[in-house]
């Protein structure tokens, strides 16, 4: 008899849909029913660059353990598309399930000898039921939910209850989409065995959690972190951050009384131009963000050495893809962090935070804002397509009521008429941060000249060598003390005394996670350490003085955060060994646990790991 | 002469402004600039303006680009917060200063490389998105900090000091700030002061995108014979179709000008700009018949001068946002942030 892949609330599934075809909201459909029965899954789009007619891709692990990363390999392939029919085929484990639309026949020769295989005439159920083009496009992917929530056991009245909060207040939407998605179910629990060796059980393992995306966490972080002016560019995979963020003010930044908009929004002629009201803004006392991708990185290099130089706050929320050049503008990478670090010509540092979920890209983006301006300078949020573009479950976003925004130095009036001297790059407390005045604060004091060129600690232009080595020290000094308020590295920390480490950052973190376990099975003990911020906080040197060897998981090709290790700690290259992908996928915690074992060489299942992860 | 420092002391019976104010509150460092530079007279008719209309220094935001007109914002309004930001890119930095306080009143200074060439884009997107700012362009046709290459303004056909012939077409930043909907648009020439200093003043009051092209000769690499920005040219081609007085609101309007040569315009302050009229057909208010005038006369070889167009109901970007009343930058906790009891409803709505 034919294998079957059995496992209850442990399983892959996979849509392969065409762009523009409606298949997005039914599929996430699909995802949040599962995680209303309690049971954790973790979607990813896999999509092109295209608005209509290119493959695309959906991807659904469902998982009680709650491992959040993308797997790799797929047990139910849902495939919609016959343009990507061989490659969808071929990807199916083996003893895996294909689910496809058989109104057209299909040669024996398309399929696999070591699959399942149901075939439910999806097109010809739609013609029969719908006389509208449309209709017939749209219900189809409500009807194939219905047959996969018979095949997978999946509760149906989650899903119900899921549409009609979808259609609240569209009863006509809301009692034909039940329809069609009873139809699916009814006709597979009619021609199939139901449910298939993969099926869902009702759990508690999802508990308060929330699901959402990163791009739309980041821009509430911006809301609650006190931005107010916001000028952008649009750029996959960022654009959604400024649309979140004028969707949030909406709702959160209207003047009671009048309507009138507590925030500006602009969408600008270029990234050149996004920054530059950025600086302008902040300059000018606003807190204010820009959100894009590594080319709009690329171009906003000379503003963001001028912020670093004069002095201004800014928060750049940089949602990476695969460089370089117009690279994978829809795969995902951590390949901006050197570009970041050190942006713009001259001897420059910028501070980075590494978000490592929607969570973490809320709470991480409104501490940017006091960093910001604390710091007087431009800060990084290093998200990624991964976070920005996929729901994901996290725990529930928390705020403390008793924190206040942090202006950092600011000169006030009050200071100034109390006869405070005022030097705008003038080291009162030795930290290197000097105190600034807003624009207009004063009618005899206060006022100074903003520039790129070098000036002396009083703002003044000057070329005098010991000026410009006074400023240039002061803001190393600035950037040591940016160590002990940025946030501190989280340890991993093993029971058994190990020798071995793993430092990783940012979007690699839920696959690290589970990575950590499968290392664990195969008797290879490791701690973690997982980097937020760069200037790198004391506690990495000591995790790498402390351990023998320290790999360095990477989502790029060029191992650019051990570079970075390298330069700023001095740390011994060949203690540093890399391990990096950087195929546009998300990182597996399978390809992570391979990668480590073979480089320790360790001859046991990791290195097969490792061959299915890194697909 | 830039190693003299300015004397501290002021003349007792220096005239005062309705704050009590000299000129020297006005004034700024000694200039850089080459002596006989058009710019300084430019500076010159900055401090004049706001001086006049007793405006508090401090309440002004001045900012730049880079270039010899990128410089001058040093040598006026020392009272004021100054920024001179990169190459061509002064209309965001200023955009986005505006967006923060709606307040403070924002003066752009640029010139013709910055706004013509590198800046060409910022420049016409700030006007066209209203941004309430006067917006002032030192025009001299040439790039006089990195020694006399032509710029995007410089005539097809002007010699450069070193001989050669621009072949290029120029950019009449004018036109372009018409085209792309500036409320107030004027040229002037620097060694014109009595037609400058009414035009900066009533486009300071202006609340909309006010821009004024200011042709001002480069004596060190633009002032030859051959060039069409030489004072001797500009002198000789400044066909001028419109004088102005402005009078603040506070002032008396008195009439002694013959009716059909002078218009005065109220602006949304109360204030007016009074209009004496050179060439009767030029009619400022209607904004094709102005962009057909100057395209014509340019092509006569005049160069006109005075308000060229007026809207006499702007808006701004803050009315196109509509953003508060108050200024952004003066919004409080209790205004930003929705709180930990607003996170608990958008947690609820996530699961």
């Amino acid at each position: 008899m034919k294998k079957q892949l059995a496992a209850v609330n442990d399983f892959v599934v996979k849509f392969a849909n065409v762009n523009g075809s409606g298949s997005a909201s039914a599929n996430t459909l699909f995802a949040k029913s599962i995680m209303r029965m309690g049971v954790p899954v973790s979607p990813r789009n896999i999509f092109p660059s295209n608005i209509q007619g290119l493959p695309t891709w959906y991807e659904v692990r469902v998982s009680e353990r709650g491992w959040l990363g993308r797997r790799g390999g797929v047990d139910l392939m849902v495939a919609m598309n016959p343009q990507t029919w061989n490659e969808d085929v071929k990807e199916i484990a083996a003893g895996g399930y294909l689910f496809y639309d058989s109104t057209k026949p299909m040669p024996a020769s398309k399929f696999r000898d070591d699959i399942t295989v149901i075939g439910m005439p999806l097109t010809q159920i739609c013609n029969r039921t719908y006389t509208d083009a449309r209709q017939r496009q749209l219900f189809k992917n409500i009807i194939y939910v219905g047959a996969l929530s018979a095949l997978l056991d999946i509760d149906p009245e989650a899903i119900k209850k899921l549409i009609a909060e979808q259609y609240r207040g569209k009863e006509a939407l809301l009692d034909s989409n039940i329809k069609a998605f009873e139809m699916g179910r009814d006709y597979a629990r009619a021609e199939f065995k139901c449910p298939i060796g993969l099926r869902c059980e009702a759990r508690d393992a999802v508990g308060d959690q929330v699901f959402l995306e990163g791009n739309s966490a980041a821009a509430l972080g911006a809301v609650y972190g006190g931005a107010t002016v916001c000028a952008w560019y649009p750029i996959t995979p960022s654009s959604s951050v400024a649309e979140a963020f004028e969707r949030h003010c909406k709702k959160f930044r209207r003047e009671p009384e009048t309507g009138d908009a507590r925030f500006a929004i602009i969408q600008a002629e270029d990234e050149l131009a996004s920054i530059g009201m950025v600086i302008g803004a902040a300059w000018n006392g606003s807190r204010s963000f820009t959100a894009t991708s590594g080319p709009g990185i690329s171009l906003m290099q000379e503003f963001i050495g001028l912020a670093y130089f004069a002095e201004i706050p800014a928060v750049i929320i940089d949602v990476q893809r695969g460089g370089p050049s117009t690279g994978m503008p829809t795969r995902t990478q951590q390949s901006d962090v050197l570009s970041c670090a050190y942006a713009s010509h001259g001897d420059t540092k910028h501070v980075l935070l590494f978000p490592e979920d929607p969570r973490e890209a809320f709470e991480l983006t409104a501490l940017a804002f006091d960093y910001a301006d604390r710091l007087q300078t431009p800060i990084f949020v290093m998200s990624d397509l991964d976070i920005g573009m996929n729901e994901r479950l996290c725990k529930p976003l928390t705020w403390d009521d008793s924190k206040v925004i942090d202006r950092g130095k600011v000169m006030t009036a009050e200071m100034l008429d109390a006869g405070t001297a005022f030097g705008r790059y003038l080291d009162v407390d030795g930290d290197g941060i000097p105190y600034r005045t807003y624009p207009g604060t004063h009618p005899k004091s206060g006022a100074y000249f903003t520039r790129g060129t070098t000036k002396d600690r009083m703002a003044k232009y000057s070329e005098a060598g010991p000026d410009y080595i006074e400023n240039m020290e002061r803001l190393l000094k600035k950037f040591e003390t940016a160590k002990s308020i940025l946030p501190a590295p989280m340890r991993h920390q093993n029971q058994v005394a190990t020798r071995i480490g793993v430092m990783y950052y940012g979007s690699t973190s839920p696959a690290m996670e589970e990575a950590f376990e499968l290392l664990q099975e195969d008797g290879i003990v490791v701690n973690g350490l997982r980097i937020r911020a760069f200037p790198f906080h004391e506690e990495v040197e000591k995790f790498v003085a402390a351990h023998d060897v320290v790999f360095l998981v990477e989502q790029n090709r060029d191992a650019q955060l051990r570079t970075l290790l390298m330069t700023e700690c001095e740390m011994d290259a060949s203690k540093l060994t890399p391990v990096l992908h950087y195929d546009g996928t998300p990182i597996t915690a399978r390809f992570i646990a391979g990668a480590i074992a073979v480089k320790l060489g360790a001859k046991n299942a990791q290195a097969q790991r490792s061959a299915a992860g890194n697909s | 002469m830039t190693y003299i420092a300015k004397p501290k002391l002021n003349h007792p019976q220096a005239a005062v402004n309705t704050l009590g104010f000299t000129r020297r509150h006005y004034e700024g460092t000694i200039s850089t600039l080459c002596a006989g530079c058009g710019h300084d007279s430019i500076s010159g008719a900055i401090i004049q303006a706001f001086f006049e209309l007793s405006i508090e220094p401090h309440r002004v935001a001045k900012l730049s680009g880079i270039g010899c007109s990128s410089k001058t914002p040093t040598y006026f309004l020392g009272g004021s917060h100054g920024f001179n930001s990169v190459h061509g890119r002064m209309p965001s930095v200023l955009t986005g200063a505006n967006l923060a306080n709606r307040d403070l009143i924002y003066l752009g200074v640029s010139g013709d490389g910055d706004s013509a060439s590198i800046g060409f884009g910022q420049f016409g997107h700030s006007i066209r998105r209203g941004v309430n700012m006067l917006y002032v362009v030192e025009n001299n046709g040439v790039y006089g900090l990195t020694k006399g290459q032509f710029s995007a303004t410089a005539d097809q056909g002007s010699k450069s000091k070193k001989g050669a012939i621009n072949s290029d077409s120029p950019i009449d930043l004018v036109s372009v700030a018409m085209q792309l909907g500036a409320t107030f648009v004027a040229r002037s020439f620097s060694g014109d002061k009595t037609q400058l200093v009414p035009l900066l003043k009533a486009a300071i009051q202006h609340k909309g995108a006010a821009f004024i092209d200011v042709l001002s000769p480069c004596v060190a690499f633009n002032n030859h014979g051959g060039s069409t920005k030489s004072y001797d040219y500009l002198r000789e081609h400044n066909e001028a179709v419109n004088r102005l007085d402005f009078i603040p609101k506070r002032d008396e309007i008195t009439t002694d000008y013959a009716p059909g040569t002078v218009e005065d315009i109220e602006q949304h302050d109360g204030s007016v700009v009074r209009l004496h009229k050179v060439a009767e057909d030029y009619d400022p208010y209607d904004r094709i018949a102005a962009m057909n005038y100057l395209q014509a006369h340019a092509a006569a070889g005049e160069l006109v001068t005075g308000l060229l167009y007026l809207d006499r109901e702007p808006e701004d970007l803050h009315a196109h946002l509509g953003t508060v009343k108050a200024p952004l930058n003066s919004l409080g906790d209790k205004e930003l942030c929705p709180g930990a009891k607003a996170l608990d409803a958008i947690n609820a709505s996530l699961r």
